[in-house]
């Protein structure tokens, strides 16, 4: 059985919300049906066969051909495989539980946020609250694990609670700001303002960081025990966290944010 | 049945059912793992007095820790899963969590899980931190040599407890080269240990005992110094006795142990002294699992 693809037949004009594009929906379904899944686009409803070309028969393993424009891709999916061919919108992997979704190009806004499980990974870059909670809420992602091969934007990790974010390039500004626990790890540069007001949780940070807040302290150089166990949690991943040499690495920890609870962690690797 | 010259019995083993959990010990070289993993196995030989049977099961390799370090697997048996808990959180915090470098993870995903980490993460005196990594929880606790990690919890299964077979001699040293050759081939044997002193027990015990207070009293039918006085089970030539018992995670670890060690024994033979094999019978009423000695050698 051949993945189930959706290839757009133009480029979209408006933002669509793909979020009835997962496995979980699809199953069961006939062509038919598919074809006539209604799909937001813009302020009206649409029938998903006037945007797509539908091919494919495997439900368990969707692939949509990618947009800045394509919105919500994989909103609460909980298993399969959901791949985005090029870029995806905003809200990519919204509160999803479980799965794998894939974007081989960039992602926008708030990817990622609320998720409760499963891997997204995303090839390019991504923008600003990444795995955060979504505006007015306090939960961010919650389990799951996120990989990003490009650069991240501001407020990655915003209120995040726990799981795992790797950022193989750069993190902008309050990177894991207001973080409850969990861990994201940043191998290139990050920006200003990293674990602002972070309850718990460990900043694992590869790269030169801009000046840490004055409301962490330094904890002195250590060799974590716990380090290889989590980076040894990385393999099969293929990112640059699970290469066997880098477990052993040296760390200096700083101790924060000290304004609130102070029990989080920046790890700077030696 | 006869085996290079050695008469075995034809009596069985009786052995009851357990609750039993294994743990990993790491530590930054293998002699630091020992050291914690004894001191927490150490006083473990028998339920009667001692809580629990403990012992260590094998050395594991830098591959087969979950941190990459070297370490020692240990087997934790006890009659009921509160006492094993008890035993083992106790036996940890004092063992383990003091001993330098260490870390302790669980040896056993299934069954009902019991705290490892889960109550110890307490010393860390509320600068602790816990970490989820691969769906398993697992506690930093801050120590003063660095960081003691500990997995949160770790399972408990049904396992059997007291399998055992007599050596008997013609000589002290004699039974306890026979026992020494037959715990060198069980501890090959995977998921058993032989929880007393290097494995062998010098007093075999019978049910009861003449003093109100006392469960267990020395087997004085294998007792060759009371030959004269008791209704013996030793003939003129038995010098010794000694036993080994074996817990187990099933009664097959059990009886593949008893084969090996029984093997080993009797590879000395009658030349070297060694002229019986027996077991601890107890006619039945200790346990359900029986490990007839002539149909294991068979």
């Amino acid at each position: 059985m051949t993945a189930l693809t959706f290839t757009l037949k133009s480029p979209l004009q408006q933002r669509l919300d793909v979020s009835p594009l997962v496995p979980d929906v699809l199953l069961g379904k006939s062509e038919k049906e598919i074809a006539l899944l209604p799909l937001q686009y813009g302020n009206r409803r649409i029938a998903a066969a006037e945007l797509f070309d539908i091919e494919g028969s495997d439900a368990e393993s969707v692939c949509i051909s990618g947009s800045p424009k394509l919105d919500f891709a994989g909103r609460a999916m909980t298993r399969g495989a959901l791949k985005i061919e090029g870029d995806a919108g905003a809200y990519l992997g919204m509160q999803m539980k479980g799965g794998r979704l894939c974007v081989s190009g960039s992602a926008g806004l708030y990817a990622a946020c609320e998720l409760k499980g499963g891997l997204v990974e995303i090839a390019g870059d991504t923008g600003d609250l990444l795995g955060a909670a979504l505006p007015g809420n306090k939960k961010g992602m919650s389990e799951g694990i996120v990989i990003v091969r490009g650069s991240a934007g501001d407020r990655v990790g915003d209120h995040m609670r726990r799981g795992s974010i790797l950022i193989e390039g750069r993190a902008g500004a309050y990177l894991g700001a207001r973080m409850t626990a969990g861990t994201i790890a940043v191998r290139g540069d990050i920006g200003p303002c990293a674990g602002y007001a972070m309850k718990r949780g460990t900043l694992l940070l590869y790269g030169s960081s801009s000046a840490i807040g004055a409301t962490f302290n330094d904890c002195g150089l250590h060799t974590l025990g716990f380090l290889p166990l989590l980076l040894k949690g990385y393999e099969g991943l293929n990112t640059c966290f699970s290469d066997p040499q880098a477990r052993c690495a040296r760390v200096r920890r700083l101790a924060g944010d000290l304004s609130v609870q102070g029990k989080g962690e920046i790890l700077l690797v030696a | 049945m006869i085996i290079n010259g050695v008469h075995i019995d034809e009596t069985f083993a009786e052995a009851f059912p357990m609750r039993a959990t294994r743990v990993i010990v790491t530590a930054q070289n293998l002699k630091w793992a020992y050291h914690a993993a004894q001191a927490m196995t150490g006083f473990a030989t028998s339920v009667i007095a001692c809580g629990c049977e403990a012992g260590i099961e094998r050395e594991l390799g830098p591959s087969e820790t979950p941190d990459g370090r070297p370490g020692v697997s240990a087997l934790l048996f006890a009659m009921g899963g509160k006492g094993l808990a008890k035993q083992l959180e106790t036996r940890a915090g004092q063992c383990v969590l003091t001993s330098p470098t260490s870390a302790l993870f669980a040896g056993i995903d299934e069954g009902e899980q019991i705290p490892l980490g889960k109550n110890l993460r307490y010393f860390g005196d509320g600068f602790q931190i816990s970490k989820r990594i691969g769906g398993k929880r697992y506690w930093r606790v801050p120590v003063m040599d660095g960081e003691f990690l500990c997995q949160e919890t770790t399972g408990m299964i049904k396992a059997v407890g007291g399998g055992n077979f007599l050596i008997l001699a013609e000589s002290q040293p004699q039974a306890l080269a026979g026992c020494e050759a037959a715990i060198e081939a069980m501890r090959k044997i995977p998921n058993v240990i032989m929880p007393f002193p290097g494995g062998v027990v010098r007093s075999g015990s019978k049910v009861g005992s003449k003093y109100k207070a006392l469960p267990a009293s020395t087997n004085d039918a294998f007792c060759p110094t009371l030959k004269g006085q008791v209704r013996t089970e030793l003939s003129p030539e038995i010098e010794s006795v000694m036993e080994i018992v074996i817990d187990g995670l099933s009664d097959a670890d059990i009886a593949k142990a008893m084969r090996a060690g029984i093997e080993a024994a009797c590879g000395l033979g009658a030349a070297n002294g060694i002229r019986r094999i027996s077991a601890g019978n107890y006619g039945g009423k200790l346990g359900p699992f029986l490990f007839h000695l002539r149909e294991i050698m068979a």
